[in-house]
């Protein structure tokens, strides 16, 4: 799976003799230890959902939110290291409100994950900068329908129906593949999720965690909002029990 | 009688129109830019396009209108063919024209009607007049000839027209208007915006009705020195 780049992985703006950047690549290792994050595009929207370990009893609930608003249209769920996260979000929200000032008009979920893109992707030129150790999975619902891209360290971008990045990600895009997505709409859609969160998380590795989830679709009248409370409960009951059914296996 | 200042600043008088129906917009503005009494440029062209489709109509300081115009459709250019791949929304380009009126209102002076045709919203006219406000609006006129028309529209004006009767409110609107502004004159040019592209037309005197009191106009010296009357000295 991993290779050791010895001599040649020192440095972000060093290539190694077989053409890879393996600052870059241990960039994604960062991501992929880190709790689940799905984004998935249905019927009428988008729905993302975070599995938010926690490290400590001590923490409140709600707390280290992972999923962030970055328009009124658009939010960003984000993987691995939680302060590069912040940056990231940060400059998303500072290009959207930019574009609206600037041509009136919210901006397109392509231009965003594009800008997005080019500020991950500009961390990796520099010596004196080291790669986001976080991957970023970016929803939106514009004039164009909603969208759904993912953002990895490398400043690569793309467009998916359904994307997964963190520990639990192999088996997640499997759960995501079963599902039919042009039929789906939002509100079954986030049953789904709380239940592949669910399913993939490891008891064994890892405590607890808590289940984070946003969406924007037609019934959040295309803003991006935090699911709402009796469905996230209804999400999360719906999940419980489908794990039990499997435990009683 | 003074010397005319043929380098004094070239101001349009002008009265420009802008008209959505069902389907798009239509265009509509005078061709007269004077300089004082003298009139500079009798035959000048105040729809100026901004991308292929979206134009905007031009009166005030000439200078002003063209160095807008000139801006906006770079930051357009960039816009569309750069980044986003595909033709701007009217709302975007009528919103970096009101940007920049905004931000030099102390140093411009002119009033924009920004017209034209996108695939989300169809046919929109956008008046941003002399302080840089942004409004949008079923029809827009503008420039000093607008003055004589706000009566007419008032009682001509009617939501849903046809192509074919948008631009006969344009035409006879610009026509009153020159018939009774000493600032606009000439021809009238009319610009249609639809989903199916640009039609730009042009009506000189002679195809324009005639009001109370007009002459009726020639076109060349020709007609009228062609058959002299004899004269009885």
């Amino acid at each position: 799976m991993s290779s050791i780049g010895t001599g040649y992985d020192l440095s972000v703006t060093t290539f190694s003799p077989d053409g890879r950047v393996f600052q870059i690549e241990y960039a994604a290792k960062a991501v992929d230890n880190s709790g689940t994050v799905i984004g998935i595009k249905c019927k009428d929207g988008i729905v993302l959902g975070v599995e938010k370990l926690i490290p400590s009893k001590m923490m409140l609930p709600g707390s280290n939110r992972r999923i962030h608003a970055v328009h009124r249209h658009s939010g960003m769920a984000v993987a691995g290291l939680a302060a590069d996260g912040r940056q990231i979000v940060a400059r998303a929200k500072s290009e959207a409100t930019n574009y609206d000032s600037v041509y009136g008009d919210p901006i397109p979920v392509k231009e965003l994950a594009d800008r997005v893109a080019s500020y991950v992707h500009l961390c990796t030129l520099y010596w004196w900068l080291r790669p986001f150790g976080c991957g970023v999975i970016l929803g939106g619902y514009d004039r164009d329908g909603p969208q759904l891209y993912m953002v990895e360290p490398s400043g690569v971008s793309y467009r998916y129906f359904g994307a997964a990045i963190g520990k639990g990600r192999q088996a997640a895009k499997t759960e995501i593949e079963k599902l039919k997505l042009q039929d789906l709409t939002c509100r079954k859609a986030v049953i789904e999720v709380a239940k592949i969160i669910y399913g993939v998380h490891d008891e064994a590795k890892d405590k607890d965690f808590e289940l984070e989830m946003s969406w924007v679709c037609d019934e959040s009248n295309r803003q991006h909002e935090k699911v709402p409370e009796e469905l996230l409960e209804e999400a999360k009951a719906a999940a419980k029990l489908a794990l039990e059914e499997m435990d009683a296996d | 009688m003074d010397q005319v200042d043929f380098n004094a600043p070239h101001s349009m008088g002008t009265t420009i129109i802008g008209v959505t129906y069902n389907g798009g917009v239509v265009l509509g503005a005078d061709s007269r830019t004077s300089t004082g009494v003298y009139v500079a440029n009798r035959a000048s062209d105040k729809i100026t396009k901004l991308t292929d489709n979206v134009y905007v109509c031009r009166s005030g300081s000439a200078a002003d209108s063209q160095v807008v115009s000139d801006y906006v459709r770079y930051f357009l250019h960039q816009h569309t063919r750069i980044q986003l791949g595909q033709p701007a929304t009217v709302k975007v380009a009528a919103n970096l024209v009101r940007l920049l009126a905004y931000n030099n209102k102390n140093n411009l002076q002119t009033g924009l009607i920004v017209g034209g045709w996108d695939k989300y919203e169809g046919g929109q006219i956008y008046g941003v007049p002399l302080g840089g406000t942004i409004v949008q609006q079923p029809f827009a006129i503008g420039g000093s000839g607008s003055s004589y028309l706000y009566g007419f529209f008032d009682q001509a004006w009617k939501e849903g027209m046809t192509q074919d009767e948008a631009e006969e409110l344009v035409k006879k609107a610009v026509s009153l208007a020159i018939a009774r502004d000493g600032a606009s004159g000439g021809v009238v040019r009319t610009v249609i915006i639809n989903s199916e592209g640009v039609t730009r037309n042009f009506y000189p005197g002679d195809q324009l009705p005639i009001w109370h009191d007009e002459l009726e106009s020639h076109n060349s010296l020709l007609d009228i020195l062609g058959a002299p009357e004899p004269m009885n000295i």
